[in-house]
């Protein structure tokens, strides 16, 4: 609230024809959406997986998952650079395939999925945890094989679990800085997303840095707002009646 | 076909094992000339390829999906309308499992389960999610479903009397094993062991035989009676009688009876269950009609004598 009261919704307007902060918006938004579907991509099935198989190192597995929840962000991004850097354990061989990843906007992405992700892989463990086996094996009963049982049944009973996860990690994700900064760097238009951007002008120009603060804190209720919504979206009864109608 | 038995005596675990929802160690389980499992020769169908109708004991409804949508689930495609229609749910179609009755619940997962056309129907517990007044009625309707739906069915319940009534062979399964399978009547007229006979509601005492001068054998049971049965046994035995075939009196009537056993004892308990009376007397349940209760004035704390015939006694070994 202190932001907005710093400054007129004029200026906070005024900022947006300023390019610095258009483009850590664009960024801040594409690198944010490629992450975000690779952390729903891979996390989804992984922390199926987790929550319904006992399988030898499963805790172990639950644990790795869950450390970056627990590390500051300055070690998850030396982890990546000492992983991915240019002399990093991978760094080589990616390299060798003519793949450079610092300073590029696939060291963002990258950064804020390994800082996110947990949140969500934390949030949709437990939402498959909590549905009912019965219900499973009911469906592989009825003729339903496993992928049929998973999105007939598994997905939309873990829902609001899966959304109230990613709801988090998005919104960790949009203000990631420390990881960012050390792995992909600060530049304008590459990796600079409004987090980096409003530390680079805080002591250039202020009244940027706080327009982007309020962009952002905008930003993200209404991304957090929507994601809600259409997540939880669930048939209401009237327009199940409606479709049953059409079926008879 | 029924399975009856104790809690933790593996019924569930079979319906699990048919329906390819558990892996046994080892086991063969085949539909007619369709093999659905065989560990031996490394045959395992998928639950989804063993047409197999299972409804589990809390009815396992698709919380997220109305009526019909549970019902069509495993449907293929095909209209459900006329199993709506036969279970009386038609009305019901767009509710949720949430807001139906334990009664409705059951009627859904039945036409669920039929809705995909299984070759055999497994029932795990059919009536125990039920309250006692609306047992007694669904009872009667899966009775006579199971008797027109010409598939072969197996249920399993903890309950002897829902077992009788609901199937032509009944197997009592005690900790994963099964003691006796046969027809309802069978059971009861030749228990194979005590705990078959406890089981489907029989008396059971505990007894030493000894044979007899002439044709019955003589039991000194543990509380220091003597009884006496048609059945020849030696040893350790069970000494297996009814409740309906135990006379209740108020005075001993000797040799005057026909009964040659006699068991006199305190009434411990009357509980009255529609026309009949249950009585215990020492150590044995009698029941008698209400109006020969009521004519004998049986009530708690009086005392009695129990009177059944030598020939409506069995001797089976104990366990």
């Amino acid at each position: 609230m202190a932001i907005f009261a710093r400054v007129s919704p004029g200026r906070l307007v005024g900022q947006l024809s300023n390019p610095l902060v258009t483009d850590a918006l664009v960024l801040s938004l594409k690198t944010s959406a490629i992450a975000q579907a690779i952390v729903l991509l891979v996390g989804t099935p992984a922390a199926y997986v987790l929550a319904t198989r006992r399988f030898a190192g499963r805790s172990l597995a639950i644990v790795l998952v869950e450390l970056p929840l627990a590390l500051p962000p300055a070690v998850a991004g030396i982890g990546l650079i000492a992983a991915f850097g240019r002399l990093g354990l991978l760094g080589g061989t990616l390299s060798s395939l003519g793949v450079q990843l610092g300073l590029t906007q696939t060291a963002v992405i990258l950064a804020v999925a390994f800082v996110a992700g947990p949140f969500y892989l934390r949030g949709a463990i437990a939402a498959f945890e909590a549905v009912d086996q019965d219900l499973v094996a009911a469906s592989r009963t009825l003729g339903a094989g496993r992928g049929r049982t998973f999105f007939r049944v598994v997905l939309p009973l873990a829902r609001s679990g899966l959304a109230a996860g990613e709801a988090l990690a998005f919104a960790r994700g949009l203000g990631e800085f420390g990881a960012t900064i050390m792995f992909a760097g600060s530049l304008q238009g590459v990796t600079q997303t409004l987090p980096l951007a409003i530390y680079a002008e805080f002591d250039l120009n202020f009244t940027a840095a706080l327009a982007m603060s309020a962009l952002l804190v905008v930003v993200s209720a209404a991304l957090l707002v929507t994601l809600r919504l259409t997540l939880q979206w669930q048939p209401s009864r009237p327009t199940s009646r409606f479709r049953f109608a059409l079926s008879r | 076909m029924a399975l009856v038995g104790p809690s933790g005596a593996g019924k569930t675990s079979v319906l699990r094992v048919v329906a390819g929802l558990t892996r046994p160690p080892r086991g063969r389980v085949a539909l007619g000339d369709e093999v659905w499992l065989d560990t031996a020769r490394g045959v395992e169908l998928p639950p989804e390829r063993r047409r197999a109708g299972l409804v589990f004991q809390e009815y396992a409804l698709f919380p997220h999906l109305s009526v019909h949508a549970n019902v069509a689930y495993g449907a293929a495609r095909r209209p459900v309308g006329a199993l709506l229609e036969r279970f009386r749910i038609s009305h019901l179609a767009d509710a949720h499992p949430r807001d139906l009755s334990g009664g409705e619940r059951q009627r859904v997962a039945l036409a669920r389960a039929l809705a995909r056309r299984p070759e055999v129907l497994l029932l795990d517990e059919p009536l125990s999610a039920l309250d006692a007044h609306t047992k007694a009625e669904v009872r009667g309707e899966l009775a006579e479903l199971l008797r027109e739906l010409e598939l072969p069915a197996l249920l399993v319940t903890h309950d002897y009397e829902d077992a009788a009534a609901l199937a032509g062979e009944v197997g009592v399964l005690v900790e994963g094993r099964l003691r006796q399978l046969a027809p309802p009547a069978e059971l009861v007229a030749r228990p194979r062991d005590g705990f078959v006979a406890s089981f489907t509601g029989a008396n059971l005492l505990r007894g030493r035989a000894q044979r007899g001068d002439g044709e019955l054998t003589a039991i000194r049971l543990e509380s220091g009676e003597r009884l006496w049965s048609a059945d020849e046994a030696e040893g350790e035995v069970g000494v297996v009688v009814y409740p309906w075939e135990v006379s209740v009196a108020r005075t001993h009537a000797g040799q005057a009876d026909s009964a040659l056993n006699v068991l006199r004892g305190e009434i411990a308990s009357v509980v009255e269950l529609a026309n009949r009376v249950r009585v215990r007397v020492g150590p044995v349940t009698a029941e008698v009609t209400a109006s020969s209760a009521q004519r004998l004035e049986l009530a708690r704390g009086g005392v009695a004598y129990a009177t059944f015939k030598a020939t409506g006694t069995r001797l089976v070994p104990l366990s």
